[in-house]
C-alpha cells in the first residue's frame, strides 16, 4: 500500500468534510449579527426570533465544525511529520495565532451569545454576536495565511534542511494571502446567504411564521446579490491574475492551456483528456486569457509544455473543478439578481417556483467552496510547498501505511455518520421553525 | 533567560491551563453515567455547556504553539503516537457533538447514545492524555534524528498506565468539585462525596506514582532540590492538597475549586521542572533526547510568537474571566439549554 496516497486521501477527506462547516458558520454568523443589529436599533421582537432561530442552526454547524477542526490541527504532525519539520518555523505560528486571536474569541462568545441572552445587557449580547462573526472570520484569515504560504511561500530562507523565517510580515502577507482570504471569506458569505434564503423560502412555502421569515429572505437575498457580485469582480478576477503571475503551472491547468501562446483564449467550456493531451469540445473566447491576466491580447501566457513534466499538476481535476466553480458562481449572481428583481417588483413571495428553487440551491455554494478548494490544492501539486517541497517527501516516515488505512476507514465511517446526523438534526430544527411572535401567542 | 526557556515555560503554562480547564469538563463527563435522573443529567451537561468549548481551545492553542516553537517535538511525538492520537481525536469528536445532538430528538434511547458518547468521549481522552504524558516522563525510544522507534503497544507500559489512572482520578475529583458550584440539595452532597473520595484516591496514586518515578526516570530528579521554583510549587501543592478537604467540609466550594486547580497546576509544573530542558527524553540514550535547543524554531520565530502571545493572551484571559462570571452560580434549565 502506498502510504503517501493513503495520507493524501485521509487529509483530503478530513479537510474536505471539515470545510463544509466553516463557510456556513462564517456566513451565518454575519447574517445573525445583521439581524441582531437591526433588532437592537429598531427594538423589534421579530429580529430576536430570527437571531434565536438561526442561532440554533449556527450552534449545530459550529459544533460539527469544531469537532472536525481539531483533527486538522493534529494531522500535520501525525501524518505529515516531514512537512512539519520542514515548515515548522513558519507554519506553526499562524495556527497558534488562530487559536489565540480567533478561536478563543469565537468559542467564548458563542456560548455567551447562545446562552447569555437574559444574563447580559442587550448591548453586550450584540457585541457577543459580533465577536462570533469576527472570531470566525479571523480564524479563516490565519488558516488562509498558512495555506497561502504553501501556495506562494515568502519571507524565508532554506537553511539547516528546513524553511527558516526571515521576515514574518512577508510570510503572513505572501503574494496570495489577501486575495485568497477575501475570495474564501466572500464565498462563505454567499454560502450563508443561500443557507438563510433557502431555509426562509422553505418556511414561507410551509406557511410557518411567514412574517418572520420574509424578513430573513429579503435581507439574505439582497446581501447574497451583493456578495455574489463581489466574488466575481473584483475578487475572482484578482485571484486569477495572482495565480497566473505566481503559480503559472496551476494557471495553465485551471485554464486548460497546454501550449504556451500569445493571444491565449479563455475556455468557457471543455473536457480535458489524455493521449494526446487536449481539450474536447472547447468553447473559446480568443485572446481573453491573455487580456484578463496581462491587459493585452497579444501577451504570452505560459502553457503546460513550458514546464518539466514532473512539475505539472493533474489537469482534469484542476480544470473541471475550476470551471464548475466559475459556472456556479455565475449562477449565484443570476439567481440572486432574479430574487432582488422580484423583491423590487413586490412579487417575490408569490413566485413559488423561485422559492422552491432557493431550497434546492442551499448546498450549491458549499459545493462551489469545495470545488474552489480542489482547484487550489490539486492545482498546487506535485508540491506541498510550491516550488520547494514535494508532497511525496512530506509524509510521516514512522507511520506504517496499515495504521493510516485503519484511521482512514474509521474517519470515513465517523464522518459519514456525522454528515447524516447533521443533516437530519438540521432539517428537524428547520421544520420546527422560529418561536412565534408574542402578539400571536394568545390566539 | 533565553527565548527557548521562555517558550518552555509558556507551553508548560498553556498545557497546565488546558489540564485545569478542560480537566473539570472531563470530570463532569466521566461521572455523567453515574447519574440516574434525566433532569440531573441535563443539569450536568449544562453545567459546562456554555464554556467547555472555550476550554478545549487551550489544547488547540497549545498544539499550535508546540508546532510553532518546537516543531521537531510536534512532528516526532504526534507521528510516533499515531494510533493513540487517532483514538484521542475520535473520542474528542464524540464528546464535541454530543452536547448539540443529545437534546435534539425526544427519545430516551437517543439520549442514551449521546450520554455514552459524552461520557466515553471524556473518559478516553482523560486517560490517554495521562498515558501519553506518562510516556513522556518515562522517556520514549528515539533515533539520532529524533524519530520515535517504538510501537503502539510500547506506549501501554505499566508506568504510563499508572499515570493514566492518576489523571483519571484527578479529573474526577476536579470535575466533581466544579459541580459543587453548580448543584444544589441532595445532588450537591453526592458531588461533594465524590470529590472527597477521589481526593483520597488522587493522594494515594500521586504518592505511588512519585515513588515509581524515582526508579523509572531518576533523571527527572537531578538537581531539582536546588530549584527554587520547585520548592514554591511543592509548597503550593502541599497546601492545596491539605486545604482541599477542609474547604469542602466547610462548604467553601469556590475555595475547594481553587485548591483543586492549584493542585493540578502545581503537579503539572513540578513534572515540567523535572523535564527541563528536555521536552522528550530518549529512553534508549538520554543524549538523544529532544530538548528546547535541538528541537526548537529559530530565535526570530520564537520572538514573533512571544509578541503574539503577549498581545493575545491577556485579552483571552480577560474576556474568558468575564464569560465565566456571566455564567457563575447554580445551573438553571431554560429554553436555550441543551
Amino acid at each position: 500500500m502506498d502510504a503517501v496516497l493513503l495520507a493524501r486521501i485521509q487529509f483530503a477527506m478530513t479537510v474536505g468534510f471539515h470545510f463544509i462547516f466553516p463557510p456556513i458558520t462564517i456566513g451565518l454568523a454575519w447574517l445573525i449579527f445583521i439581524f441582531e443589529l437591526i433588532g437592537y436599533r429598531k427594538k423589534e421582537e421579530i429580529y430576536v426570533k430570527l437571531g434565536k432561530f438561526f442561532g440554533k442552526l449556527l450552534a449545530l454547524t459550529f459544533a460539527v465544525g469544531v469537532a472536525t477542526g481539531i483533527v486538522m490541527e493534529f494531522q500535520f504532525g501525525t501524518n505529515w511529520s516531514e512537512y512539519s519539520r520542514f515548515v515548522g518555523d513558519i507554519f506553526g505560528a499562524p495556527l497558534a495565532a488562530e487559536g489565540i486571536f480567533a478561536f478563543f474569541l469565537e468559542s467564548g462568545f458563542i456560548g455567551l451569545y447562545l446562552f447569555g441572552r437574559n444574563r447580559v445587557s442587550k448591548g453586550v449580547h450584540l457585541f457577543a454576536a459580533l465577536m462570533v462573526a469576527l472570531g470566525s472570520t479571523i480564524s479563516a484569515f490565519w488558516i488562509l495565511v498558512a495555506n497561502s504560504w504553501q501556495q506562494t511561500p515568502a519571507g524565508f530562507v532554506i537553511q539547516n534542511g528546513r524553511a527558516e523565517l526571515v521576515d514574518f510580515w512577508a510570510a503572513v502577507f505572501n503574494p496570495s494571502t489577501l486575495v485568497r482570504f477575501f475570495h474564501t471569506f466572500i464565498a462563505s458569505l454567499i454560502t450563508g446567504a443561500f443557507f438563510v434564503a433557502g431555509i426562509s423560502a422553505y418556511l414561507i412555502l410551509k406557511n410557518k411564521e411567514v412574517e418572520i421569515m420574509k424578513k430573513s429572505l429579503k435581507i439574505s437575498l439582497i446581501f447574497g446579490f451583493i456578495v455574489s457580485l463581489l466574488e466575481l469582480m473584483p475578487s475572482g478576477h484578482t485571484h486569477a491574475i495572482q495565480v497566473a503571475k505566481t503559480q503559472p503551472t496551476k494557471f495553465a491547468a485551471i485554464e486548460g492551456i497546454y501550449e504556451g501562446r500569445t493571444n491565449a483564449p479563455l475556455l468557457a467550456f471543455g473536457i480535458p483528456v489524455d493521449n494526446p493531451p487536449r481539450i474536447l469540445f472547447p468553447i473559446e473566447i480568443p485572446g481573453l486569457a491573455s487580456f484578463l491576466t496581462y491587459g493585452d491580447v497579444s501577451a504570452y501566457v505560459k502553457g503546460l509544455n513550458d514546464f518539466p513534466p514532473e512539475d505539472i499538476p493533474p489537469i482534469f481535476l484542476t480544470f473541471v473543478s475550476f470551471h464548475l466553480m466559475v459556472a456556479l458562481g455565475s449562477l449565484f449572481i443570476l439567481i440572486t439578481l432574479i430574487g432582488v428583481f422580484y423583491l423590487w417588483k413586490k412579487k417575490l413571495y408569490d413566485k413559488k417556483w423561485y422559492l422552491k428553487l432557493l431550497i434546492w440551491l442551499i448546498p450549491f455554494p458549499i459545493i462551489a467552496c469545495q470545488l474552489g478548494w480542489i482547484a487550489a490544492e490539486v492545482g498546487r501539486q506535485p508540491w506541498i510547498v510550491y516550488g520547494y517541497l514535494r508532497t511525496k517527501d512530506a509524509v510521516s516516515i514512522t507511520v506504517p501505511a496499515e495504521q493510516v488505512l485503519i484511521s482512514l476507514i474509521i474517519f470515513g465511517l465517523i464522518y459519514l455518520l456525522l454528515g447524516v446526523l447533521y443533516v437530519y438534526i438540521l432539517v428537524k430544527e428547520i421544520k420546527h421553525g422560529p418561536e412565534p411572535l408574542l402578539a400571536k401567542e394568545g390566539k | 533567560m533565553d527565548l527557548n526557556t521562555i517558550w518552555f515555560i509558556l507551553i508548560a503554562i498553556l498545557f497546565a491551563g488546558y489540564v485545569v480547564l478542560d480537566g473539570f469538563d472531563f470530570g463532569v463527563g466521566i461521572t455523567h453515567l453515574f447519574i440516574k435522573d434525566e433532569t440531573e443529567r441535563r443539569l450536568n451537561i449544562n453545567a459546562i455547556g456554555p464554556i467547555w468549548d472555550g476550554n478545549e481551545v487551550w489544547l488547540l492553542t497549545g498544539g499550535g504553539a508546540l508546532f510553532a516553537a518546537f516543531p521537531v517535538v510536534y512532528a516526532s511525538v504526534f507521528s510516533g503516537f499515531y494510533l493513540a492520537l487517532m483514538l484521542l481525536l475520535f473520542a474528542l469528536i464524540a464528546r464535541a457533538v454530543s452536547f448539540e445532538f443529545r437534546g435534539k430528538v425526544d427519545s430516551p434511547k437517543w439520549r442514551k447514545i449521546w450520554d455514552y458518547s459524552f461520557s466515553l468521549g471524556s473518559l478516553l481522552p482523560a486517560f490517554l492524555f495521562g498515558v501519553a504524558y506518562g510516556n513522556i516522563l518515562k522517556g520514549i525510544p528515539l533515533d539520532k534524528n529524533g524519530y520515535y522507534i517504538g510501537s503502539f503497544f510500547d506506549l501501554l507500559n505499566p508506568y504510563s498506565i499508572l499515570v493514566g489512572l492518576l489523571a483519571l482520578s484527578i479529573f474526577i475529583m476536579h470535575g466533581s468539585t466544579y459541580l459543587t458550584l453548580k448543584f444544589d440539595g441532595e445532588a450537591l452532597e453526592r458531588k461533594e462525596k465524590f470529590a472527597n473520595l477521589f481526593w483520597i484516591i488522587t493522594v494515594v496514586l500521586y504518592i505511588i506514582t512519585t515513588f515509581f518515578t524515582f526508579f523509572v526516570s531518576p533523571f527527572l530528579f537531578e538537581g531539582i532540590l536546588k530549584n527554587i521554583l520547585f520548592w514554591v510549587m511543592l509548597i503550593l501543592l502541599f497546601l492545596s492538597l491539605v486545604y482541599f478537604p477542609v474547604a469542602l467540609k466547610s462548604k467553601l466550594y469556590w475555595k475547594a475549586m481553587l485548591s483543586s486547580s492549584i493542585m493540578i497546576f502545581s503537579m503539572f509544573i513540578i513534572s515540567a521542572i523535572g523535564l527541563f530542558p528536555k521536552l522528550v527524553p530518549a529512553s534508549n540514550d538520554l543524549n538523544l533526547s529532544l530538548t528546547i535547543y535541538n528541537a526548537s524554531s529559530t530565535p526570530l520565530t520564537l520572538k514573533t510568537m512571544l509578541i503574539i502571545a503577549l498581545i493575545g493572551m491577556p485579552l483571552v484571559i480577560g474576556y474568558t474571566t468575564f464569560i465565566y462570571r456571566v455564567f457563575k452560580g447554580k445551573v438553571q434549565l431554560t429554553k436555550e439549554s441543551y
